[in-house]
């Protein structure tokens, strides 16, 4: 790759400008409920829910913090009142989730859910502790019945992960009521901050309505209470300080072992400069580019040991590894996935399985090729073999959207729907069921055939505004900050750090055990 | 001839001896209180006894072991060092009656010096000036002020200035008890006290054919509470003709008493260039190297060889050059001079110097004995340049885990007035002792090297403090004496850099912190140990991250400054008392230490008493101040 041409600079440019927005965004999520909020919160001598989890780390251990776009193009605020991750306490991975409570009061909106669901599964998946830094006011109401139905599952999940022998802590800094007590409920260490936690089903005035009982809320739900009375909470915290210290000590006496196995302690870091990932993908998808050249940029000593490379070379597949775990790496070429693409990423799934070896996705794909050809050959054989290799595989697959991500090809290529453990996306990707100007064109055509069966004439200038609309939407839809938004991503990353994500999404994967699969479907030959 | 010496001493006096005798082929024999079981002058000797205890009076101070320790390792000589038994007349002649040879002085000349009272009668009969002894129940406004003095006293022990009337018995009364407790003699006189003075001594050494060398002359005149702390050969104020008169002088009182072996004669000397006739020490000095390095002698070497009855030459060699010795102590000397304790973990002295130390990297710091760590000395063909040499090696020095006097000595060696010469024993109070003992590092920088230094370490290769939405800097921080420094840093692509100033980690080893400050890259050592990290001269505590919920004292407690013993109690629980009363004393350190009440009010509670051992920190007393509710 030229890094000194003006393709790499063009293409760099369009990069850092998306970065730009994407920083933007970001800015939106961190600044929570705006500044009179932040202030109030801070004013009480409370800490904000970002203050609460640096705290909560170790020092100067990294944090990967997941869906930090969720909410996005909806009408609740960015990141959806809740902040979820991974990272280090007291040496051992954890999943974090903390309340925002500067927005709206830390209340659950169908956002909120969706994201906490998706950090409750990777725990699960992943077998990773959980710690709850809880200050929320329960769900938001009018948004309720998108909230409570499938919000149960919140709390069964907690219990779910205790009895999968992963523990569960919740740190309680204010109003976890209602529902939201069994969150400390459910969880199996719970630390409630002395005069600031208020935890119970039913405040004052419902008491009041219910029984006729006068009440308040330190004998309701105080944490002295809890701590000397009810014994929901297992330690009284003096402080906010206070709880994150007694949460780092849980941790530490949790006695935690991964059970996946340990990385190779020296590896090298690439020989070429992440920093020229901003200008491997051009900014239009429709031009493509050689993903060596970014697997070069992320793997321990750029290292990369290609599988068949002589055949079905659209698809570039090989071992290589990263921050010393070993994967097992796909990457689309040339877009379009043949019949020898789908085979020979078939047999390369089935090897990882055999070896216990993690896969991970790079998507640049337009999907399965089309064409009288090509169906008769049996792309659609050969495509289902790809997407039964991926469905039944049992090692931990990651993907990164780089580019283009249509159609079965998402399928194929680990999508969302095919249970990666984690899925990131570049700036620079699009995903859809076709490109925006195919999805157009083909409604079009439909359109122009329904028409004349009709024997009507057909309205060239309404197709033509039809197809600009058309157009336009499904442009906007395949961003990635509106996929970002509705959690069928894991976060967008800036390219330069896609090496410190997949290491660490490993590193966390390699808590649970990595076996291959035994079996998969049966393969229509 | 002697084959095999005792040292009756400890710590680098010991060293010192003992190296003399590995050139001479002399064997090394120590002695330890169980507190230096593990000190390096132990390690160095060819056999050692144990002294059962660590008090002096249970260990250094014990004749009857010393002697038996010489008799059981064979040592046919005894070298008492400095301190503890150096000067008694009484130890000197039980060595000789064991039949042991004694370097030093015979019984009947240190007894002539040993008592301060007698000793000035002689020299005034010998036509030596002294300055006017004061019976203490005789003083009057008119002598005031006036120092009041152990007479067989040292080192500044059992000395206190007296300003007013007023003050004087308890001055006289507190001078009492410490010299009886560190002499065993209670006796005290005072004498006219001339505050800006400048105290120059006399090398004398002299054999037992009637040779008396004056060998040169030592300024000492920088002082911290009548102890020395700066010592320099050849002293900046003596002319040739002073230095006749001295020299004069010195030998005179040397033969008054028909002197043999090494001594100094102390002289002080006025604004208007009058001395007067101090004392004289029957022994090696601490400051000895000074006179070593210019006159290119041996001294411990000339005590052996004087022992042996050798003569020595008639004309001592001439000096050349100029030597300074500073005396680094573990010490606060902004906190009143509080002794610090603690372990010693890194001990390095860089640069052409001599270093004479009784530690070493791993020493532990007590409370027994005397908190001086070690002399380091400089020599160079002029003041200037010793000075130079010696403040650079120190500046550079590793010395981590005990806080010392460091700092005061670079500024002290750096300051136009000792350049200029412009040096007397009030050098601390005229210039500002804070002024003075002012870091020499930059501290915050020290604290960003400390911070940036410690995340790269802790990232150790890894993605370390890397988020893929930064909120917020990460954050360290340090505490240098009472000051808290915070630094804010990111980890950013570029590496290390630091929030809001154009710093940037350069390069981080455990043991080096290259920081590159806008454009400049500057080095530091860094030493990190649990609780503690020493960047350069700058010694920071990292602040934890969380508080330990720990135990509350009740208001008006009175804690332990240091670890000591509690000395004397003047009151009782239920006393009524002022603010400003002496509620009880502490000896750390060889130093009583007075606790006063803060406040008016009752002594509500006191849980030690007389003997005890107290940490830093451990409650002495509780004084409810009045009309505060019980």
């Amino acid at each position: 790759m030229d890094v000194t041409g003006d393709e790499f600079a063009a293409n760099r440019e369009a990069m850092l400008e998306k970065l730009a927005e994407l920083e933007a965004e970001h800015a939106k999520a961190i600044a929570g409920g705006g500044p009179k909020y932040v202030e109030r919160h801070i004013k009480r001598g409370k800490l904000l829910a970002r203050q609460r989890v640096e705290l909560l780390l170790d020092e100067d251990s990294p944090f990967l913090e997941l869906s930090p776009l969720a909410a996005w193009g909806t009408d609740y605020q960015v990141g959806g009142s809740v902040v979820t991750g991974i990272g280090i306490v007291e040496g051992v991975e954890c999943l974090v989730t903390a309340h925002d409570p500067t927005v709206k009061g830390g209340a659950s909106n169908p956002s909120s859910l969706k994201k906490s669901l998706r950090a409750a599964e990777i725990a699960a998946e992943n077998r990773l502790p959980a710690i709850n830094l809880v200050e929320s006011g329960g769900a938001d109401l009018p948004a309720q019945k998108e909230i409570f139905i499938p919000g149960g599952k919140t709390f069964r999940n907690l219990t779910n992960a205790s009895a999968a022998r992963v523990p569960t802590i919740a740190l309680v800094f204010g109003n976890s009521t209602a529902g939201g007590a069994y969150l400390p409920g459910m969880s199996d260490y719970v630390v409630m901050v002395a005069e600031r936690a208020k935890v119970f089903l039913g405040g004052p005035p419902l008491v009041r309505m219910a029984t006729g009982e006068e009440s308040d809320d330190e004998s309701l739900g105080g944490a002295e209470m809890h701590a000397r009375v009810s014994g929901l909470a297992d330690f009284l915290a003096a402080d906010e300080h206070d709880a994150i210290r007694i949460g780092r000590s849980i941790v530490r006496r949790l006695n935690w072992r991964k059970l996946g196995p340990a990385p190779k302690p020296d590896y090298a870091e690439p020989v070429y400069d992440a920093e020229e990932l901003l200008g491997i993908v051009p900014g239009d998808l429709k031009i493509p580019f050689d993903p060596r050249e970014v697997i070069a940029r992320i793997v321990d000593g750029s290292e990369f040991d290609e599988f068949k490379p002589l055949y079905g070379t659209s698809l570039v597949t090989g071992w290589a590894s990263l921050h010393g775990y070993p994967v097992g790496i796909l990457a689309n070429a040339r877009g379009v996935l043949f019949s020898e693409e789908s085979q020979k990423a078939t047999q390369f799934i089935q090897l990882a399985n055999q070896v216990d070896t993690p896969l991970v996705f790079l998507h640049n794909t337009t999907g399965y090729m089309v064409g009288k050809e090509y169906e008769q050959a049996g792309i659609i054989k050969h495509g289902a073999m790809m997407i039964n290799a991926v469905s039944n595989s049992k090692v931990p697959h990651l993907s990164v959207l780089i580019g283009a991500s249509y159609g079965a090809g998402h399928y194929g290529m680990c999508g969302r729907a095919y249970g990666p453990r984690f899925l990131f996306a570049w700036p620079s990707a699009k995903s859809a069921v076709m490109g925006p100007q195919q999805l157009a064109g083909v409604l079009s055509i439909v359109a122009r055939a329904a028409a004349e069966g009709r024997g009507q004439p057909y309205d060239e200038d309404a197709d033509a505004a039809m197809r600009v609309m058309v157009e336009r939407q499904i442009e906007a839809e395949s961003l990635p900050m509106f996929l970002s938004g509705m959690l069928y991503d894991d976060g967008i990353i800036d390219p330069r750090d896609t090496r410190a994500v997949l290491g660490l999404s490993l590193s966390a994967i390699h808590n649970g055990p990595i076996r291959g699969a035994e079996g998969f479907g049966v393969f229509r030959m | 001839m002697i084959t095999t010496l005792l040292v009756a001493n400890r710590g680098e006096i010991a060293r010192r001896i003992f190296r003399t005798c590995t050139e001479l082929g002399i064997g090394r024999t120590a002695v330890f209180s169980d507190a230096d079981a593990a000190a390096p002058h132990v390690a160095e000797a060819d056999a050692s006894v144990r002294l059962p205890g660590d008090a002096p009076s249970d260990t250094y101070l014990r004749a009857d072991l010393l002697i038996e320790a010489a008799r059981a390792t064979g040592a046919d000589a005894v070298h008492p060092g400095y301190g503890f038994l150096s000067e008694n007349a009484g130890f000197a002649q039980a060595v000789l009656d064991a039949g042991l040879t004694w370097v030093g002085p015979s019984p009947a000349a240190i007894a002539a010096m040993g008592s301060k009272v007698e000793s000035k009668r002689i020299m005034a009969r010998a036509g030596v000036p002294v300055l006017a002894e004061v019976d203490p129940a005789e003083v009057t406004e008119a002598d005031l002020p006036v120092l009041v003095k152990a007479s067989a006293g040292g080192g500044g022990r059992g000395m206190r200035v007296v300003t007013s009337l007023r003050e004087l018995p308890a001055a006289v009364e507190s001078a009492r008890a410490e010299a009886a407790s560190a002499f065993g003699d209670p006796t005290v006189f005072c004498e006219r006290y001339l505050e800006t003075g400048r105290h120059i001594e006399v090398q004398v050494l002299a054999d037992e054919h009637g040779t008396v060398w004056a060998l040169g002359e030592r300024e000492c005149s920088i002082q911290r509470r009548h102890q020395k702390v700066i010592e320099e050969a050849p002293s900046p104020l003596v002319d040739e003709r002073m230095r006749d008169e001295l020299f004069e002088a010195a030998r005179t009182v040397a033969k008054a008493i028909d002197y043999v072996g090494a001594g100094t004669v102390e002289f002080l000397v006025s604004s208007d260039r009058r001395f007067f006739f101090l004392e004289m020490n029957t022994r090696l000095q601490v400051e000895h190297p000074v006179t070593e390095c210019v006159t290119g002698l041996d001294l411990v070497a000339l005590q052996l060889r004087i022992a042996e009855g050798h003569r020595l030459p008639l004309e001592p060699p001439a000096s050349n050059g100029h030597a300074i010795e500073v005396r680094l102590y573990a010490e606060d000397p902004a906190a009143d001079w509080h002794p610090q304790t603690g372990t010693l973990h890194r001990f390095e002295v860089p640069g052409d110097v001599r270093v004479d130390s009784g530690v070493a990297g791993g020493s532990v710091i007590g409370v027994h004995y005397d908190p001086m760590l070690a002399k380091v000395i400089a020599w160079a063909p002029s003041r200037a340049e010793a000075a130079r040499k010696l403040a650079t090696a120190l500046a550079g020095a590793k010395i981590h885990g005990v806080r010392t006097n460091r700092d005061l000595l670079v500024n002290v060696l750096r300051h136009k007035a000792f350049l200029a010469g412009e040096i007397d024993t009030a050098f601390f109070a005229r210039h500002g002792l804070l002024t003075l003992a002012e870091p020499l590092g930059d501290e915050r920088l020290a604290a960003v090297a400390a911070a940036l230094g410690q995340a790269e370490v802790n990232r150790g290769g890894g993605p370390g403090g890397w988020r893929n939405v930064p909120s917020a800097p990460h954050r360290k921080r340090f505490a240098v004496g009472g000051t808290e420094y915070e630094v804010a840093y990111t980890f950013s692509r570029s590496g290390l850099t630091v929030d809001g100033e154009d710093i940037r980690l350069a390069e981080a080893t455990e043991e080096r912190v290259v920081l590159d400050v806008a454009g400049v890259r500057r080095a530091f050592d860094v030493g990190r140990y649990p609780g503690l990290v020493c960047v350069g001269p700058v010694t920071l505590t990292p602040v934890p991250r969380f508080a330990e919920p720990g135990t509350t004292l009740a208001a008006g407690s009175l804690v332990a400054p240091m670890p000591g013993t509690v000395l004397r109690i003047a009151v009782s629980a239920g006393d009524r008392v002022r603010a400003g009363d002496p509620l009880l004393w502490l000896e750390a350190m060889k130093m009583e230490h007075r606790i006063t009440a803060p406040a008016d009010g009752v002594v509500a509670e006191l849980p030690v008493s007389v003997g005890k051992q107290v940490d830093v920190g451990a409650v002495l007393a509780v004084v409810r101040a009045e009309g505060e509710p019980s």
